[in-house]
This record gives structure tokens, C-alpha cells and sequence, in this order.
């Protein structure tokens, strides 16, 4: 009997290891997470050195230098969380011994890029027409739902990652004008708290 | 007790680990190319060679040679009849468990 027993383990664990992408890393999403912190306090940091009060409710016109200052804050935040985010996913599966890019890796990039390269042209055109107030939500949804869409090929859990996105992202889309501390919660603490829940369900 | 039905379908086929791990991964993604297949099976070429003519033969798995840039590259995909075998023998083996 015992022969029958393992052989049945060893097909789901072949399945379960070919068709999911399972060496994402709960590091990953703290790294990411502190990145956005980091993001979300220079940006206040650069506006009250402009002496622009963000929670005033009054609509803010930025000086160029302003709009410029702020766009490096978001290029560097973007590109420092998506490196810490491939650095641990990539220690952690040369750790494991498990190819990185596999079918499963690319099932599940292909399913968050979609949404997420289309909520990034979608979030260009809304600055470009001026609804600066409408760019968090849409992140948050955009990523919410990128999240949602890659849990069918990666840790199931992602997915509730994604609906908690999803819900602070409408909630910022009423709540308009506190469009970066409900970006902040999300991006910054929500990735932390998942990461670490991860770090310690599959170390 | 045990049914006959679930012990005739146990597979002699799929009697060795390596091609049972074969076609695991064949059941649940398309078209897996050779190179991908020996990592997650952390096998030689010549070893994953030998199995997956062995289950082609046996019509359980169709390849497919291709050129990725100036690369040859084979893929493998379960054939339906490979995909029905196989899922019998999933069954047969956890039937048996089930009444072991």
C-alpha cells in the first residue's frame, strides 16, 4: 500500500509544482511595501517644503518643478519595488532549486500584466487629462485586479491580497483627496502585512 | 474490499517515477518544453529521452519539435488518450488507498 500512497503524493506535488508559481517570496511584498512607505513620506515631504497643505480639499496646482520632484519619487518607488520584488522571488527559488521561469511563472505574469499594463496607460491618460485626483483609485483597482487574475498560477492567498486592493481602491475613488493615504495603506502597509503572513506560512 | 474495475486500471505504464511525474505536469499545463520538464524532474537528457518515447509509443504523450530563434526545442503534450489513462490510474491508486 505504502508504494500507492507515495506515488499519489509525488503526482500532486508534480502537479501542484509545474502548474503554480510558488516561489514568490513573502520578502518580496515587504520589501515592496517599506519601498512605498518610503515613497508616500517624501512625497508629503516634498509637498510641505512646497508649503502645499495635500488634506486642504482644495483642488492644488503644481509648479513644474513640483510635478518634476514628484515624478522621480514615483519612478524610483515603482522601480525599487519591482527589483526588491524579483530579488527575493529570485533568491528564494534558487533556494528551493525550482526553474524561475517556468510555464507557471509565465501563466502568472502574463495574467497580472494585463491588467496592470493596462491600468498603467490608463492611469497616464487620466494625468494627462488632468484628473490627477482619479490616479489612486485606479491604481489600487487596476492592481487589485491584476492580483485577483495571477491567483489562479501562484499562492492562492494573492488573491485576497487582491480584493483588499480592490475594495481601498473604491473607497479612495469616494473618498477623493485622500488619494495617497489610501494608496500608502495599500501599496505600503497592506504588501507588508501580507508579505510577513507569507514569509511565515511557507518559510 | 477492493473492485476489480479499480485494480485493472492500475497502469503498468506508470509504474516508474519518472513517468509518473511525466505526466503529472502533462496533466495540468499544455506544451512543456524538454528543458523545463528535466528541471522540475531534476533528470538527465538521456533519462527524460528514454521515458517520454517510451510514453509516446504508447500514444500517451504527442511531441512537437519547433525552432525558438535558431534553437531546435521539443515540447510534449498528454494525448487525450494519455489524459484518460492516466486519470484511471489516479483513481485505481486512490481507491486503493481509500480501502487499504
Amino acid at each position: 500500500m505504502n508504494k500507492y500512497e507515495n506515488d499519489l503524493t509525488h503526482i500532486r506535488q508534480m502537479m501542484e509544482r509545474s502548474s503554480t508559481f510558488i516561489s514568490l517570496s513573502g520578502l518580496s511584498g515587504v520589501g515592496a511595501g517599506l519601498v512605498a512607505l518610503v515613497g508616500c513620506a517624501l512625497t508629503f515631504y516634498i509637498l510641505a517644503q512646497h508649503q502645499i497643505d495635500y488634506f486642504d480639499g482644495k483642488p492644488n496646482y503644481y509648479s513644474y518643478q513640483v510635478i518634476i520632484q514628484l515624478g522621480i519619487v514615483a519612478i524610483s518607488t515603482l522601480l525599487l519595488a519591482i527589483g526588491s520584488g524579483i530579488y527575493f522571488t529570485v533568491k528564494k527559488s534558487k533556494k528551493l532549486g525550482h526553474p524561475l521561469w517556468s510555464a507557471a511563472t509565465k501563466n502568472t505574469v502574463k495574467s497580472a500584466g494585463i491588467p496592470l499594463v493596462t491600468g498603467g496607460l490608463f492611469c497616464i491618460i487620466i494625468t494627462w487629462h488632468h484628473l490627477f485626483y482619479l490616479v489612486a483609485p485606479c491604481m489600487l483597482i487596476f492592481y487589485g485586479l491584476a492580483l485577483v487574475s495571477a491567483s489562479k498560477y501562484t499562492q492562492s492567498d494573492i488573491y485576497w491580497l487582491g480584493l483588499c486592493q480592490l475594495v481601498l481602491g473604491v473607497l479612495a475613488a469616494v473618498f477623493v483627496g485622500y488619494g495617497l493615504v489610501f494608496w500608502g495603506i495599500g501599496f505600503g502597509i497592506l504588501h507588508i502585512v501580507y508579505g510577513i503572513m507569507m514569509y511565515h506560512k511557507y518559510k | 474490499m477492493v473492485k476489480d474495475i479499480d485494480i485493472s486500471n492500475i497502469n503498468k505504464d506508470f509504474e516508474s517515477r519518472v513517468r509518473l511525474g511525466i505526466m503529472s505536469i502533462l496533466m495540468v499545463n499544455e506544451w512543456v518544453n524538454f528543458n523545463d520538464m528535466k528541471q522540475m524532474l531534476e533528470l538527465s537528457d538521456g533519462n527524460l529521452a528514454s521515458h517520454t518515447m517510451a510514453l509516446e509509443n504508447k500514444h500517451y504523450l504527442e511531441v512537437r519539435k519547433a525552432f525558438v530563434g535558431k534553437k531546435p526545442e521539443t515540447s510534449y503534450r498528454a494525448t487525450s488518450e494519455g489524459k484518460i489513462t492516466f486519470q484511471k490510474h489516479i483513481e485505481a491508486l486512490a481507491a486503493l488507498i481509500g480501502k487499504g
